[in-house]
């Protein structure tokens, strides 16, 4: 009798690891967070990112936000999948690509970050010391592009800073083809602005990142 | 010709109305709804249609109803507390035949909730939320594409039975953003007019298939339109127990009668499964990737996907239950639809719930979690 | 061959010249003897036919309450809708087809106190609608309620030890809600009340016509003025002409009721800015009966 108990827990767990590897295998799936501010962009650049994987690169994603009652300065997320697959399952649990770009989203979002994973800031807006433990635990690549100040000093617009990042964002995960994201660009900012958002984004690619 | 576009939930909404010929919207902001009725408002005027922001929900679905008898396909979209204030006019656009879409973007609830946050707590408000025996015809979309699809099915069924139709979404979708393929010579049911004479016309004759053709205000036939129980010709007939029977009889059965042409589902895995999951709306997004993980763990595991909650889909659920041990339903509420599943399914199979409220999709590894519990 | 009476020798018309308006096959109405409706209908055919209105173009839009019954009797397009949102379905109405007539007929109760939203949006859209409310100050359907617009100390079967309540002055809502046309009459005066709903039909927006009405059912019964002539005579005699009433002061004008037309401006309408702007945006007006060939 307690053999077979055994024999049938035993079972059990190696079923429990097999569908843990299988969600790491199966899930060929990247996953992107940007997390801010409510006012910064955040969600637009989640879906140029989207809009570029899917209408030009053919890929497959999904993008969903989250955000509280507020319209300025509140907590907002977007969350962007990415994958060669269908994608059925929208939500990001632990993200392979971590961007922040408020120190209230680095606060709550880094734990979920995947061990080993991309860890994006914008250094002015974040003190990056706090979590230094967890980045050494987990091996976390960490990127730091000081967006919002290249948008005021280079083109002069705060407001392009999450246009920059995508910038950074596109260099530095090649999960989007510059041209497409450049096509997204234009295919979703207001008329008129295509050419300050494509130079935010030009500086965004160029930047030399740490 | 197909266009692709990268949109959200709401937006393919809209998108989809103008496909199905609205040309009538008529609404009140609320949270997850609200980008419906933006994207109409840029759009109607585009194609020679109205957009009106009425005052409340209330006059927002007052004045579709008024709209569809002008002879306009006609809409509003709204959220859990403006669908509470709609439910005594839908039940007068039952009682009176009026086609037309509810867009219903469910968040959390009781009450105000959680407005920026999904769930499914109205599916047994949309069965009877407003007063009276009635069936109703409630679509369930669980992906962009399908909010798109689903909307011009719910304007072709509207006009088909004349009566009005819910697409009960929620703000996971309604918010996401995926790839859509818009068409862009859908198929839609036009509305047709009586070929009776004026004189001979009876408007809401006890037809054998329960559907009359529909003239709009205007055309001639001087007809009158009542939320009292009224005769083949209209008129108020209150106290006649016959009149009465009738009337509710035929607006039951046009709906119950047509089942098999208005229910849609979708299964996968079903045939040899140990366990089915059932559900509707977006979290077959996460039933759909449970079933993959554990199909690849060689779990015996399927699911069904309803489409068509109202009238809900007996004989499918039914027939599943006659192969599968255990049923387990996914919804985002403490158990509204399980209990519809119980009804049909109890003595073949075991029913489960997998509940989640909050406003977040369930997670695929929690379902099979809880299905590994069953096992 | 049994002799006939007299009477049976006068045709419908000669009885009523209206009757061709109406769905004689719902005859007779479920209004008591001495009801104030009557009138009413009679003077809006009358207004119907001066300002040269087709009826056959004419809906009819009501709520729920005694007076939203006229629709049912009168053979036209005609929508009996739920309490207090006659307005609203209205607005849909006239906005899918501008080309229509749309006329709503509501009561005291349907128009200003469940369905008082609407009708102040509806003055403040300006859209072409009429709105002909009689007002009986009771809820004459229910039995005898106290209602928005019954007076202070009135009797109801809600009101036993008299109404407490302050009254609503519909014509001052509406005017303030920017309608384009108000009128008030009482069913003493069916002349001046079928030349204001004239006025009111030609007038091209939103267009309020009260007219005081006689329930001597509930209302008289309870009130001390208990047949329909006693009530006449009171409307009669204590009616007063906008034109005088506005010399007088607050307290002078206590108990009166006055009548006249309070506005009469022209103002741009709601269901016209609408084809424009479909207009501006699609190279024509809003289409017509769309649902037949979209």
């Amino acid at each position: 009798m307690e053999g077979i108990q055994l024999e049938n827990q035993l079972t059990y767990f190696k079923n429990v690891l097999q569908i843990i590897n299988c969600i790491l295998v199966s899930r060929m799936i990247k996953e992107i967070r940007i997390g801010g501010f409510g006012g910064q962009g955040v969600i637009l650049s989640g879906l140029i990112i989207g809009k570029a994987a899917t209408l030009f690169d053919k890929k497959n994603s999904v993008q969903t936000q989250s955000y509280g009652p507020e319209a300025r300065g509140g907590a907002s997320k977007t969350e962007v999948l990415i994958s060669d697959e269908e994608i059925t399952y929208p939500k990001v649990e632990n993200p392979d690509i971590l961007v922040v770009m408020s120190h209230e989203a680095l606060l709550k979002y880094h734990k979920d970050l995947k061990k080993e994973g991309i860890l994006i800031v914008d250094p002015d807006l974040v003190h990056i010391e706090v979590i230094s433990e967890f980045i050494n635990e987990n091996k976390i690549e960490v990127y730091e592009a000081n967006v919002t100040k290249i948008a005021t000093e280079e083109i002069g617009l705060k407001i392009v800073a999450n246009i920059v990042m995508v910038g950074v964002i596109t260099k530095i995960t090649k999960l989007i083809s510059i041209d497409s994201v450049k096509k997204s660009i234009i295919d979703s900012v207001p008329k008129g602005t295509e050419e300050k958002n494509l130079s935010a984004f030009e500086y965004g690619y160029n930047y030399n990142i740490s | 010709m197909t266009k692709e576009l990268f949109i959200q939930g709401n937006e393919a909404c809209a998108r989809g109305a103008i496909e199905a010929g609205c040309r009538f919207f008529g609404g009140y902001p609320i949270t997850p709804s609200t980008e419906i009725a933006e994207y109409l408002s840029i759009a109607l005027p585009k194609v020679s249609g109205s957009f009106i922001q009425m005052e409340d929900e209330i006059s927002a679905i007052g004045s579709v109803i008024g709209a569809s008898w002008s002879g306009i396909k006609s809409m509003t979209a709204t959220s859990g507390p403006g669908f509470s204030l709609m439910q005594e006019n839908i039940g007068f656009a039952v009682m009176s035949e009026t086609p037309l879409v509810i867009v219903n973007v469910q968040r959390g609830s009781p009450s105000t909730g959680q407005p920026t946050m999904a769930g499914q707590g109205d599916m047994m408000q949309a069965r009877w939320g407003s007063h009276g025996d009635y069936e109703t015809i409630a679509i369930s979309p669980s992906s962009v594409q399908e909010f798109f699809d689903f909307t011009i099915l719910g304007f072709n069924l509207a006009e088909k039975y004349r009566v009005p139709v819910l697409i009960l979404a929620d703000e996971v979708i309604g918010h996401m953003r995926e790839k859509v393929r818009l068409q862009d010579n859908v198929e839609t049911l036009k509305r047709i007019k009586p070929k009776e004479d004026l004189k001979d016309f009876l408007p809401f004759k006890n037809v054998e298939n329960g559907t009359n053709p529909m003239p709009s205000f205007g055309d001639g036939y001087n007809i009158h339109v009542t939320g009292l129980t009224h005769n083949e010709l209209g008129y108020p007939s209150t106290i006649s127990p016959k009149d009465h029977s009738t009337l509710v009889k035929r607006l039951v059965n046009k709906i119950l009668k047509n089942r098999e042409d208005i229910i849609s589902t979708d299964f996968k895995y079903c045939d040899d499964a140990d366990i089915v999951l059932i559900g509707y709306g977006s979290p077959v997004r996460s039933i759909i990737e449970a079933v993959k993980i554990g199909r690849k763990n060689g779990v015996k595991i399927g699911y069904l996907k309803i489409n068509t909650p109202w009238p809900f889909p007996e004989n499918e659920v039914a027939k599943i239950a006659k192969s599968a041990d255990d049923l387990m339903v996914v919804e985002m509420n403490l158990g509204q639809m399980v209990h519809e599943v119980e009804r049909i399914a109890k003595n073949n199979a075991n029913v489960h719930l997998f509940s989640e409220i909050g406003g977040t999709l369930p997670k695929p590894t929690d379902i099979l979690n809880k299905v590994k519990e069953l096992l | 061959m049994a002799e006939k009476n007299k009477q049976d020798f006068i045709t419908d018309e000669e009885k009523n010249p209206y009757i061709k308006y109406f769905r004689k096959d719902r005859l007779p109405t479920i209004f008591c003897s001495g009801c104030g409706i009557g009138i009413t209908i009679n003077s809006f055919l009358k207004g119907l036919e001066s300002a040269d209105i087709d009826f056959n173009n004419l809906s009819l839009v009501s709520g729920i309450g005694c007076s939203s019954r006229v629709p049912g009797y009168l053979n036209c397009d005609s929508l009996h809708t739920t309490h207090g949102r006659a307005i609203s379905f209205a607005t849909g109405l006239k906005i899918g087809n501008p080309d229509l007539n749309v006329v709503v007929f509501t009561g005291d109760g349907d128009a200003s106190a469940i369905g008082g939203n609407h009708l102040i949006h509806a003055a403040r859209r300006n859209i072409n609608l009429t709105v002909i409310c009689i007002n009986n100050n009771i809820y004459g359907m229910t039995g005898g309620q106290v209602s928005p617009t019954s007076p202070e100390g009135s009797l109801a079967t809600t009101a036993p030890y008299g109404s407490i309540d302050t009254p609503f002055n519909l014509i001052d809502l509406v005017t303030a809600a920017g309608a384009s046309f108000v009128g008030r009459w009482t069913t003493a005066h069916p002349l001046q009340l079928s030349k204001s709903i004239k006025n009111g039909l030609l007038n091209n927006g939103f267009s309020f016509i009260e007219v005081v009405s006689q329930c001597p059912t509930y209302y008289g019964r309870k009130n001390k003025l208990k047949t329909p002539v006693s009530m006449i005579k009171m409307f009669k005699e204590n009616s007063i002409n906008k034109r005088r009433a506005d010399t007088l002061s607050e307290e002078e004008l206590l108990g009166k009721i006055v009548v006249g037309e309070f506005v009469n401006k022209k103002r741009e309408e709601l269901s016209k800015k609408i084809d424009d702007l479909s207009y501006i945006k699609s190279g024509r007006n809003t289409i017509r009966k769309s649902a037949y060939i979209l």
